[in-house]
């Protein structure tokens, strides 16, 4: 039993919080929101020359051969600093898809473009009546000769607009919501039929509908196994809140940290307002939340690897449902603390406050992950 | 970072769990298991089993007969006992009195009392609250006057967890009332025998006798009994403080509760269903469930940790008595309206008279009750939240 980060860990940690504090501050990053396509080209570069990009894969396929563990180190800082580049979207998600269900000849065409920042992805899975339901899926794919034919309306696709490449769930057999006769396929943006419709997120960050009509595809596109792809889907998702719950514990760590410092400094009546054991007593509360999300994190971060897919969904989700509820107490504890300024659009509380928000309802809110939870017993 | 036990630390995890397995007599881990009532022979009997093994002191030093055991194995100790159902081992001697006669105490006080806590022939209470001094401890007013090699204690202390049984208690008492409260307080060591102690039970919700006042009426103590110099009992009282660490969160005794109230609401129907896949019991069941497992990693974190458990160890005490209540509390309600009948007799272990309502309903609301207590003892939970408010925020 130890908590200790390796040297390497550390020095990779180091070198993000560098990056993050010389080139990532509030105002470089709300510059970077404010453009085109919502996040730098130049930092994506930048993480790819870091060695980010392809930290948890395979160095025969480019990567660097990092564990989980590295994945979380990466998402918490970037957590932090309310990174909005397509990380989780690109790497985490779909770099894990292809990482754990691709064929050879498609973790090498893919995952090393990918580490080295020339290829977006985004993993188009969510629909408009799935709500979190990874099996839920209305979306076709017929037989067409060698290969098939996709149409369909995929909701909220993170990074959707900007990836290169789309990993599409789409039923092959079976009705809407059977767990059996589900595929994954790799559908290029610009392919025929492909209609984006992008738009921003309230925490900062991009997302798209997507509508596939007619859509064609080689064999070659398959990504697993026909009809039999929800396994895959669900570890790689794991694999992504995993993630998730690390930034959630990054950006609840800052905020607190922000939190705490406003209560030192803020007078009223004569005296700093964390004098006050009223504001006191919520601030340890705050603290509380962020050490009980941040032991499941961990512990997520660790049994995301494991071979018992029951032990692996049940602390995946207890980490989901932990920093679900944590997240919300803490970003609405830090805006009433923060009193007026919390409501202000520019302070960087209210944005965490955002982001923490939105980490619940992305890839399974408190519900679905205790409803899942109890399904794992 | 690796979250899995090293080999020694799982062998020693088995050794411990068999021991106990084997050793801790089935009478008492079915009244530990059941809520029944505890008597004084149920832990007499327990902790003269572990001191024959030699594991009656997992935190004391080898010198004076402890096991040295590190954070980690008295972790695994501790949750291994709690989760078999072995009484919790009287903490007043083993845990808090002896590391501060160890530290601070004379090789009199060393040599005579340590060997009589080891060997539970003594049963020590602890003296520190008053009526007027619960959270603003500093300010008891119990006083000792030194008259030749005497101190004449006059005073009173209450909430002396089963003082009934103690005949030791040690005490912060006031020797000086001329200087700063937290200075004119000395630690004392009282034998509960002599005349002028008398103890009066305090009877709590259950109706239970678990608590007491102690009255001290001009007690001749020998001066002998002093720990430490006159005037410094706060510092060794801030000093045992630290010692009670790796137990506060009992982490095994509430798996064993969750898995009772899991296996009680899997029996108890609403709808006609069993309660526990009701969505909304089983959500308020996953609530604490995903706490306590979260728990389990905070207090890791703090034992693995290379310096020692500093002020945030109040986490440990805040988050553990919160998961204790709550699964009281859902326990109690699991059993709906099988939450009324109160019947203290079928407490008692051998009592064979006509139930009411399922066997597990008999001491649920009771215990829900009793356990209102553990968010107020040990430095209530606003205290906790001022020291960390305090000492780690900085605030």
């Amino acid at each position: 039993m130890d908590f200790i980060f390796s040297e390497e860990q550390q020095q990779l940690r180091d070198s993000i919080q560098k990056f993050i504090s010389k080139e990532y501050g509030f105002e470089a990053r709300k510059a970077i929101i404010a453009s085109k396509q919502g996040f730098s080209d130049k930092v994506w570069a930048q993480f790819a020359d870091m060695g980010l990009l392809g930290v948890a894969f395979d160095e025969a396929h480019g990567g660097f051969g990092g564990s989980s563990v590295d994945t979380m180190l990466v998402m918490r800082e970037f957590g932090r600093g309310m990174v909005v580049e397509p990380y989780l979207s690109t790497v985490v998600l779909g770099g894990s898809l292809i990482d754990l269900g691709g064929s050879e000849a498609q973790k090498q065409a893919i995952l090393s473009e990918v580490a080295q920042g020339k290829l977006l992805l985004a993993a188009a899975l969510g629909e408009p009546n799935s709500r979190y339901e990874l099996n839920c899926v209305e979306t076709s794919a017929k037989r067409d000769g060698a290969g098939y034919v996709l149409n369909g309306h995929k909701a909220v696709v993170l990074h959707g607009e900007s990836a290169d490449k789309l990993v599409v769930s789409a039923r092959t057999a079976g009705a809407m919501r059977d767990t059996k006769g589900i595929s994954l396929f790799l559908v290029d943006k610009k392919a025929a039929g492909v209609a984006v419709q992008g738009y921003r997120t309230i925490d900062g960050m991009r997302a798209a509908e997507i509508r596939f009509a007619n859509v064609k595809v080689g064999a070659d596109a398959v990504l697993g196994e026909v009809d039999a792809a929800l396994p895959l889907l669900e570890r790689a998702a794991d694999f992504a809140v995993s993630a998730l719950c690390a930034e959630a514990v990054g950006a609840m760590e800052a905020l607190n940290a922000a939190t705490f410092e406003y209560l030192k400094t803020r007078q009223q009546f004569g005296r700093p307002i964390g004098s006050f054991q009223a504001l006191q007593h919520r601030a340890v509360d705050m603290m509380i939340h962020c050490e009980q999300s941040h032991s499941l994190a961990l512990l997520a971060s660790i049994k995301v690897q494991s071979e018992d897919p029951n032990e692996r969904k049940r602390t995946v989700s207890a980490a989901k449902i932990q920093i679900g509820r944590s997240g919300r107490a803490i970003g609405e504890e830090a805006i009433q603390l923060h009193g007026g300024m919390g409501v202000s659009n520019e302070l960087a509380a209210g944005h965490y406050a955002k982001r923490l928000a939105m980490i619940n309802a992305t890839l399974g809110d408190v519900e679905h992950h205790a409803e899942r939870f109890a399904g794992a017993a | 970072m690796d979250l899995n036990y090293t080999k020694e630390e799982q062998a020693f995890r088995d050794e411990v769990h068999s021991f106990v397995r084997d050793n801790l007599p089935k009478d008492i881990a079915g009244k530990v298991l059941h809520h029944k009532r505890l008597v004084k022979d149920d832990w007499e009997r327990w902790q003269k089993i572990l001191y024959k093994k030699g594991w009656v002191a997992p935190n004391w030093p080898k010198e004076y007969g402890g096991c040295a055991w590190s954070p980690i194995q008295q972790h695994i100790f501790d949750e291994e006992c709690g989760y078999l159902g072995a009484p919790r081992v009287m903490p007043f001697g083993l845990v808090m009195v002896a590391p501060v006669i160890q530290h601070f105490g004379s090789k009199w006080q060393k040599e005579y009392y340590l060997p009589r806590i080891l060997s539970s022939e003594d049963w020590w209470a602890q003296g520190y609250s008053e009526p007027g001094s619960g959270s603003d401890l500093a300010s008891l007013k119990t006083k000792a006057v030194r008259q030749g090699d005497h101190y004449v204690v006059d005073g009173q202390k209450t909430w002396t967890t089963l003082g009934q049984y103690a005949n030791m208690i040690f005490c912060l008492v006031r020797t000086d009332s001329t200087v700063k409260k937290q200075e004119g307080i000395s630690f004392l060591l009282v034998d509960m025998k002599l005349p002028g102690v008398t103890v009066r039970p305090i009877i709590t919700l259950d109706e239970e006798h678990e608590v007491n006042e102690v009255f001290f009426d001009n007690v001749k103590v020998p001066a002998e009994n002093l720990v430490g110099e006159e005037g410094k009992g706060w510092t060794y009282a801030k000093f045992l403080l630290g010692h009670e660490r790796t137990g506060i969160a009992r982490v095994g005794e509430s798996k064993r509760e969750l898995e009772q109230l899991k296996a009680i609401a899997a029996k108890q129907l609403r709808n006609g269903k069993p309660l526990m896949e009701d969505p909304r019991f089983r959500d308020r069941v996953t609530g604490v469930e995903v706490e306590l497992m979260a728990l389990e990693i905070t207090l890791l974190r703090v034992l693995s940790s290379r310096t020692k458990p500093g002020p945030e160890a109040s986490i440990l005490k805040i988050k553990g008595t919160d998961v204790q209540q709550a699964l009281t509390e859902l326990t109690m309600e699991a059993m709906g309206p099988y939450a009324l009948p109160f019947r203290p007799e079928a407490r008692d272990a051998g009592w064979h008279g006509e139930p009411v309502g399922p066997e597990y309903a008999a001491s649920a609301a009771a215990v829900y009750f009793n356990y209102r207590k553990t968010s107020i003892y040990g430095g209530s939970n606003e205290i906790q939240r001022n020291i960390i408010a305090q000492m780690v925020l900085g605030l």
